[in-house]
């Protein structure tokens, strides 16, 4: 299976991020054509046939997303851009900013157009420190030419783009407590209805959307819906091609573009080259930190939303997280619920509390002294938080614990039944014995 | 109307209401921590969750409108055991110290343990530090462990007083309410009502704490005394155990819901403004001074002292009797008060006394006439005609030599903008009678002195500035030998051999609202009405 090159194709055209670069192979062409000849509904209904998903996490169709902002309302309209990329192992809005920020630009133009914004917002994590150096220059770089500002592109259509900078807070990815942020408040989720695309920043109607799912509509608009949609072949809900980041015990870490017909084993075994060592795989992570793990047995599933779902997963944020034989699955999910609880807001009861007291009893199992019915509690409080949460985050930690602890149970009942790990034990085994 | 079924009983609700107000109607109690009614949904605790049909999670109840035709459901096995998940979460990090938690007994994670928790603890983990006993304002100590994270106290704050004082720091389970940073203490005048809305021990409320476990209290209605907004309030008294809260039989005021006076609030002034009542200076027997020797009297000698003087002094003349009533008199005694003396030819009547500086007043509750009553005096038609103070006209009479006798009810002249002139000319008068709660400057220098009951130990009506007449009802009998303002008008009454007066609130307002046009129809009466007070019995017997 080759990969199929949208987005990633410019990566390695050399100073791709400058915008006589971008101009030379193409750019700021699909926003002229929108601009001249193209209505804001009829946007829309491209990027709606496109079958264009979000790429953030949620997947939700962008085109619908944008047909949901009202066109009667008096108040401004606003685009922001999710560039908080927080779920670990993913990386790839990273590499879309530094390698190819006027395609980011250049969709967010389409965007604002096709829903009435005159003020576009990056919010772009702290630490992305370069990358934020980067928007700003190729901001500049827009519009000094007129890209941006009033009357962009010699028409009646003006647009401003801010960068905002977050401060370190995972859950300012979360598309409502990123508004809150954006706002200065404090970076709470706020309490869903109302949905941004009717009530979002500063109270006026917004689309959240992420780097790469913007980064896509150029193309789409340049090169029509049906081209993209077909790129992936089989997949009846969603179009196009996406990066993958890929992390963890694998040869080739990176980002792959592929279409999301692609099977986990090809982005396992192909792209990125198979397992460091040439060790046995045992488990993968397909979409992020917060998506079930799949077992080795499992991976022969195609990227796409729909496919994954089916198989108890999620595709997330395309994070692919590759995790070898010699992985104790204890450990790595003590971590990923450390994150969790770190990064849980507090605002609501069952993430606050229940992923503060999950740390406390996988920290109890570390010490050795895990007790009888431990791997039951654990199971029971992830699922008391599932669904019981204003925002998604209570359930992105769930769905590892739960995941993790039935597909491995063996694991945790040995580490709190012994105090150590089995994989550790064995070695020591297979020591002795030679 | 949106008509709904919960736990299959049928409710119609007005367009917009929630889920749990819309159970509510039913009697049925949805449990839940961060839902106020007036104040915005936060949705955060969780443990408002109910079974909606056709939904598949379960949905809080406070954030889900209700919707014509939809089936909520709030106590099957899922719901009971979500809210037990909630409850356990909450108290993983809860320190458990009840026994020497002030909230006890009215505390609701008590309360919902009981009917809804009541799990086996599965937690073998230490408990997370936070600050404790800490001291945020004037009358609120806050104690974070304790806390449950609601956001009550922070949106009241944000909502209600607009002092942004207080807000959540921190993130995941290290969340902690504080003062934000650069406040040393809670600015607003209203702090008292968070302790009433924290559904828990964290925020208390430094007047009430450790005086008595909340069992040991009973609650008479009242309306608070404080100004003339006239806020609807709770009186907890203790009558069991009398060695309790040193002593005090009222250890504390709250507010009661009126939506049309004062929601669910009460300013700090009224709450704590009501320690007079069991004050040391209460003046419990009537006293007469002899050569300016007190000398104490039984009441049927005061009576008889009282009458002889009004006697003497309206043979000299009816006119050179003055009458100084009170605004913080009820509509009873007020109404009584001038028909006695009315009936003796009294005619200079007032009650305006003239604070010396202006009361405060805000645009939320406070008003700037610190008496419940002046509308009601007003009303009766009290009053010497002479603009702002009666005590200004009748000092002018008494300087001019045209009175010579003046009955003063409750009124502390010192604390008026006339205290020099009062101090000056009322030692100068020939007789001077003080019928009043607590003994003040006034007072001390009266011939004769009757001691007179506060508001929590009779009944009565107030007219608030708007002409709301409320009704409060008594907690707590007269202390020592003092008496109701009626009852104390009846002994005079027939100790000048006068019309009887009777002592029951009731009768007196049924008399006045026949023979004043104002209490029968307009304003007064329909708002009587609203608020459930005697009119309404009267309305319907006509
Ligand atoms: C806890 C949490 C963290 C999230 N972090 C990010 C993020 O870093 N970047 C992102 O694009 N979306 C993130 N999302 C998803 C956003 O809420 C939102 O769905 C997305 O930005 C919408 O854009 P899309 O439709 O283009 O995917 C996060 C969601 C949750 C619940
Ligand atoms: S689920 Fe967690 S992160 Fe989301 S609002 Fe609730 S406490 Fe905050
Ligand atoms: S102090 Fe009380 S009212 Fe404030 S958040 Fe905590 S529990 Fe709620
Ligand atoms: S009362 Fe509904 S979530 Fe707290």
């Amino acid at each position: 299976m080759p990969q199929v090159k949208v987005l990633t194709e410019f990566f390695d055209v050399p100073d791709s991020h400058k915008i006589d670069v971008w101009e030379k192979h193409g750019g700021y062409q699909a926003i002229r054509k929108v601009l001249k000849s193209m209505t804001p509904d009829e946007v829309i209904e491209e990027v709606k046939r496109s079958k264009l998903r979000g790429l953030g996490g949620a997947g939700f169709p962008t085109g619908v997303k944008w047909g949901f902002v009202p066109k009667d309302s008096e108040k401004p309209k606003y685009l922001v851009v999710n560039a908080d990329e927080g779920e670990p192992g993913t990386f790839k809005d990273r590499h879309v900013i530094m390698n190819i920020p006027h395609s980011l630009l250049e969709g967010m133009m389409i965007a604002s157009y096709a829903i009435g914004a005159h003020v576009a917002y990056i919010y772009i994590r702290g630490e992305y420190v370069h990358p934020a150096r980067r928007l700003e220059e190729a901001i500049a770089e827009a519009k000094a030419k007129g890209y941006l500002g009033k009357g962009i592109f010699g028409t009646d259509y003006d647009l401003e783009v801010y960068i905002h900078r977050g401060a370190g807070a995972y859950i300012c990815g979360e598309e409502t407590a990123l508004l809150n942020s954006l706002e200065g408040k404090k970076g709470w989720p706020r309490l869903k209805p109302p949905f941004p695309a009717t009530v979002g920043a500063f109270q006026s109607p917004t689309v959240v959307n992420n780097v790469e799912t913007l980064s896509y509509v150029p193309h789409i608009i340049a090169r029509g819906a049906d081209w993209f949609a077909s790129l992936s072949e089989g997949t009846e809900r969603c179009g196009g091609t996406r990066i993958f980041s890929v992390s963890g015990h694998v040869k080739r870490p990176g980002v792959y573009e592929a279409p999301l017909h692609t099977t986990l084993r090809e982005i396992v075994y192909d792209f990125a080259g198979g397992i460091r060592g040439d060790k046995k795989l045992k488990a993968v992570i397909p979409g992020g930190s917060s998506c079930p793990v799949l077992k080795a047995d499992e991976i022969d599933v195609r990227m796409c939303f729909d496919d994954l779902a089916k198989a108890g997963t999620m595709a997330g944020s395309g994070g692919v997280i590759v995790m070898d034989e010699d992985t104790c699955m204890f450990d790595t999910l003590r971590n990923i619920i450390h994150f969790y609880a770190h990064e849980s807001c507090g605002q609501c009861t069952p993430c606050r509390q229940g992923t503060g007291w999950l740390v406390r009893i996988f920290d109890r199992i570390a010490e050795g002294r895990g007790m009888p019915g431990d791997v039951d509690n654990i199971l029971e409080i992830a699922q008391n938080i599932m669904g019981r949460t204003i925002c998604p985050l209570g359930d992105a930690a769930a769905m590892p614990v739960i995941s993790f602890v039935t597909k491995f149970r063996e694991e945790f009942e040995y580490h709190v039944r012994e105090g150590r790990c089995d994989l550790e034990d064995r070695k020591q085994r297979v020591a002795m014995a030679s | 109307m949106p008509t709904l079924k919960i736990d299959g009983k049928e409710v119609w609700v007005e367009p917009g209401t929630n889920v749990l107000e819309a159970a509510k109607k039913l009697g049925i109690e949805i449990p839940h921590y961060c839902y106020h009614p007036a104040l915005k949904v936060a949705g955060s605790c969780r443990m408002c969750l109910v079974e909606i049909e056709g939904m598949p999670k379960l949905q809080i109840s406070c954030h889900t409108k209700a919707a014509d035709g939809m089936v909520v459901w709030t106590n099957t096995e899922k719901v009971r055991k979500a809210r037990q998940a909630v409850l356990e979460f909450l108290l993983v990090d809860h320190p458990l110290d009840c026994p020497v938690c002030d909230q006890a007994g009215e505390c609701y994670l008590q309360i919902y343990y009981m009917e809804h928790g009541l799990y086996k603890s599965r937690l073998r983990e230490n408990k997370i530090k936070k600050e404790k006993a800490k001291p945020i304002g004037k009358h609120i100590i806050l104690d974070q462990e304790r806390c449950i994270l609601c956001s009550r106290c922070v949106r009241f704050t944000r909502e209600v007083t607009k002092t942004f004082e207080l807000g959540i720091f921190n993130r995941g389970n290290r969340s902690v309410v504080d003062l934000y940073p650069g406040i040393s203490e809670l600015q607003n005048r209203y702090q008292g009502n968070l302790a009433d809305i924290c559904p828990v021990g964290a925020l208390t409320d430094r007047n009430f704490r450790f005086q008595t476990r909340v069992w040991y209290l009973q609650q008479a209605k009242s309306i608070c005394p404080g100004c003339s907004r006239g806020c609807n309030i709770e009186v907890d008294y203790n009558i069991s155990r009398e060695y309790k809260a040193g002593g005090r039989r009222i250890p504390r005021i709250r507010p009661r819901h009126n939506p049309k006076v004062n929601g669910y609030w009460m300013c700090d002034d009224g709450r704590y403004g009501y320690k007079y009542v069991d004050a040391l200076d209460r003046i419990l027997l009537p006293r007469r001074l002899d050569e300016g020797e007190p000398v104490e009297l039984s009441w049927p000698a005061a009576y008889t002292m009282a009458a002889d003087l009004l006697s003497e002094a309206t043979k000299e003349g009816a006119d050179k009797v003055g009458v100084l009533l009170s605004a913080k008199m009820t509509n009873e005694e007020l109404f009584a008060a001038r028909k006695l003396f009315s009936s003796l030819g009294v005619s200079r009547i007032g009650f305006r006394v003239e604070p010396k500086e202006p009361g405060y007043e805000d645009d939320l509750l406070i008003k700037a006439d610190k008496n419940p009553n002046t509308k009601g005096a007003e009303l009766l038609e009290l009053g010497l005609g002479a603009g702002k103070s009666d005590v200004s006209a009748l000092l002018d009479a008494a300087e001019a030599g045209e009175v010579d006798t003046v009955v003063i009810f409750n009124e502390d002249l010192s604390k008026s903008s006339e205290a020099e002139r009062a101090e000056a000319v009322l030692p100068k008068l020939g007789r001077v009678i003080y019928v009043g709660t607590n003994w003040n400057a006034t007072a001390a220098k009266a011939d004769l002195v009757l001691p007179m009951a506060t508001f929590v130990e009779q009944e009565g009506t107030f007219t608030n500035f708007e002409g709301r007449v409320q009704r409060f009802w008594k907690a707590v009998e007269p202390l020592g030998e003092s008496r109701t303002g009626l009852s104390i008008l009846a002994g005079l009454a027939t100790a000048l051999g006068l019309e009887p007066v009777s002592e029951n609130a009731e009768e007196v307002f049924a008399e006045l609202a026949e023979q004043v046009p104002a209490f029968f129809r307009g304003s007064a009466t329909r708002n009587l009405v609203s608020t459930g007070n005697w009119l309404r019995a009267r309305l319907g017997r006509r």
